[in-house]
């Protein structure tokens, strides 16, 4: 079982400031998901062979070391909650 | 001090030179206008995928080998979490678990092997630029900018060991042509990792990190000041915390980074947007092959063809472009007369080039690449001295000139009238002049003040403003002052 802690864990590491309603309600939300996914425990698989992507496993993607200019900077700037145009705009954060 | 022992490893991030970010077609060159080496893939639009470049899996294998790393047939791209408005995705594509190399080792010039742990590739982070009111600059020219980190094995002893360690590393890492190193630019970035404890215990003390560190030297500094501050806790019975510390250039200390009390917890796990990565025997081979010469190599060349000694051996490796300058010098002076003995020229144009080059560089403040004296030129001029053409002294003016101006020695020779006295009829009239106008100096040699030559000598290269050939000089006037 979840803990309103590991919500605030969470939530940290995520940099999200959630208010206590907020904290019953994702840990409800998580809580289902989790036990939604433990369901798979209850497959046995035993007998069942590794799992392999035959064929793909020794098979790399990879693509040669050529510049294409993709002019983004437009679609960035539009894209962003705050510019100057050039840089985006951030609440400054300093480590 | 002798109380404890210093246990230190350091992280290297290194920037690798292609052309291409690591998971994108984005130009990586230093400088451009912000945000406009950017696209979908970088930015982290919704629904794009990575897509990895070669080159930096060839460059990683590169340096993999050149620390004598154990090469995985098979690694793993990791995603690594945290939030910061550096990192457009919330997450940073490394390697965890299975790295693309590990278990390598450095020689110290001191011989000492400092152990490698790991060698993984990974994705730069943007750059911020901090405001004086309360907000950052963003710029993601840099995101996605492959990466190399090459982390030590705690095996330092000591500041000044960590200074050689990463001299080393740097001149590996250029040698091998992957990347500028230029920490100027951030190109290669370092943080230390430094405990303490009781001399000859078998158990670590608590290690703090430092970071922010801009130069070798502040590696370097920050060490000593940071194992003065533990030694000082520890003795006033304190405890070392565990965290990060960041070094103050300016005020010469460390300071705790209070922001990252709380442990990171980065939740990696498997890349699933990306491949295992898959190596065969051919790839690793092909690199193999492809292999420059490394520093060590350089060095025994140096000593058992060229004759040169340790020491100047390891000036001339210290950049692989002036190894190959001082090969090239050597070359072209053989060219020149090959009845020439390799090893008395080899010694000469050590000397050339670690004394008057880098001594004329280093007070510019310069780089080798800034020296545009070609290896021919270079050779001339050596060839000049060696057949007395010039003298050593005009041979300094005449360099001097060359590296100022670029024109070739014949050409600065014959432009200020260099030319080296060797007619001893010519000479011989000096000499009398001189003698003639120090009587004084003739009798004290006449008394046996034998040193007083010397003072004879300075004045003839006077007047003949440093062309005379000196050891004829020196034979000229012993005959005259004994016939007297």
């Amino acid at each position: 079982m979840l803990t309103i802690k590991d919500v605030e864990k969470v939530a940290s590491l995520a940099r999200l400031k959630l208010t206590d309603k907020e904290k019953e309600m994702f840990l409800t939300q998580l809580d289902n998901i989790l036990s939604y996914i433990e369901k798979l425990n209850e497959i046995k698989t035993d007998d069942v062979l590794e799992f392999k992507m035959e064929g793909f496993d020794n098979q790399n993607f990879m693509r040669p070391d050529e510049v294409k200019n993709y002019n983004f900077h437009e679609d960035l700037m539009k894209n962003a909650p705050s510019t100057d145009g050039k840089f985006l705009k951030v609440k400054k954060v300093i480590e | 001090m002798d109380k404890y022992d210093i246990v230190i490893g350091l992280e290297v991030h290194i920037q690798l030179n292609t052309n291409t970010k690591i998971f994108c077609n984005c130009s990586t060159k230093f400088g451009d206008e912000p945000n406009t080496n950017v696209c979908p893939v970088c930015t982290a639009m919704p629904g794009v995928l990575p897509v990895l470049n070669k080159k930096v899996v060839d460059y990683a294998i590169k340096v993999g080998l050149g620390l004598n790393c154990s090469i995985n047939k098979l690694s793993v791209f990791s995603r690594k979490q945290y939030f910061y408005p550096d990192l457009p995705k919330n997450y940073q594509i490394s390697q965890y678990d299975k790295p693309i190399c590990e278990n390598g080792y450095i020689n110290l010039s001191n011989g000492k092997k400092i152990g490698i742990t790991r060698a993984h590739i990974e994705e730069d982070a943007g750059k911020l630029i901090h405001l004086a009111g309360d907000e950052s600059l963003v710029d993601y020219n840099r995101t996605g900018v492959p990466l190399i980190e090459i982390v030590s094995e705690p095996d330092i002893t000591s500041p000044s060991e960590s200074y050689d360690y990463l001299v080393r590393l740097k001149q590996l890492i250029k040698y091998l042509g992957v990347s500028d190193c230029n920490m100027e630019e951030g190109s290669l970035r370092c943080d230390a990792n430094i405990s303490i404890k009781p001399r000859g215990s078998r158990l670590f003390g608590t290690k703090t990190e430092i970071k922010n560190l801009n130069s070798f030297k502040a590696v370097e500094k920050s060490l000593e000041y940071e194992i003065n501050r533990h030694i000082e806790v520890i003795e006033e019975g304190n405890k070392i915390i565990q965290e990060t510390r960041l070094w103050d250039d300016k005020k010469g200390i460390t300071v705790s980074m209070r922001s990252k009390e709380e442990a990171n917890d980065y939740r990696y796990f498997p890349e699933p947007d990306l491949r295992n990565l898959v190596l065969d025997d051919e790839w690793i081979e092909n690199i193999k092959k492809d292999m420059p010469l490394l520093p060590d190599e350089r060095l025994k060349i140096l000593m058992e063809d060229y004759d040169l000694s340790n020491y100047d051996a390891n000036v001339l490796i210290l950049e692989k472009s002036l190894v190959e300058y001082f090969e090239e010098i050597v070359g072209c002076i053989l060219d020149l007369d090959e009845n020439l003995d390799k090893k008395t020229v080899s010694k000469q144009v050590s000397n050339w080039l670690s004394v008057e080059l880098l001594g004329k560089l280093n007070k510019d403040n310069k780089k080798i690449e800034d020296n545009k004296i070609s290896a021919k030129d270079f050779a001339k001029l050596i060839f000049l001295l060696n057949n007395n053409t010039i003298s050593g002294k005009i041979g300094k003016i005449v360099f001097e000139e060359m590296y100022n101006s670029c024109k070739s020695p014949d050409e600065i020779i014959k432009e200020k009238n260099l030319v080296q006295i060797t007619d001893s009829k010519e000479i011989e009239k000096f000499v009398l002049e001189v003698l003639d106008n120090n009587p004084k100096s003739v009798s004290d040699y006449k008394a046996g003040k034998v040193k007083i030559i010397g003072f004879l000598v300075g004045q003839i290269m006077q007047k003949t403003k440093g062309k005379a050939n000196p050891s004829l000089v020196n034979q000229l006037l012993k005959a005259k002052l004994d016939a007297k």
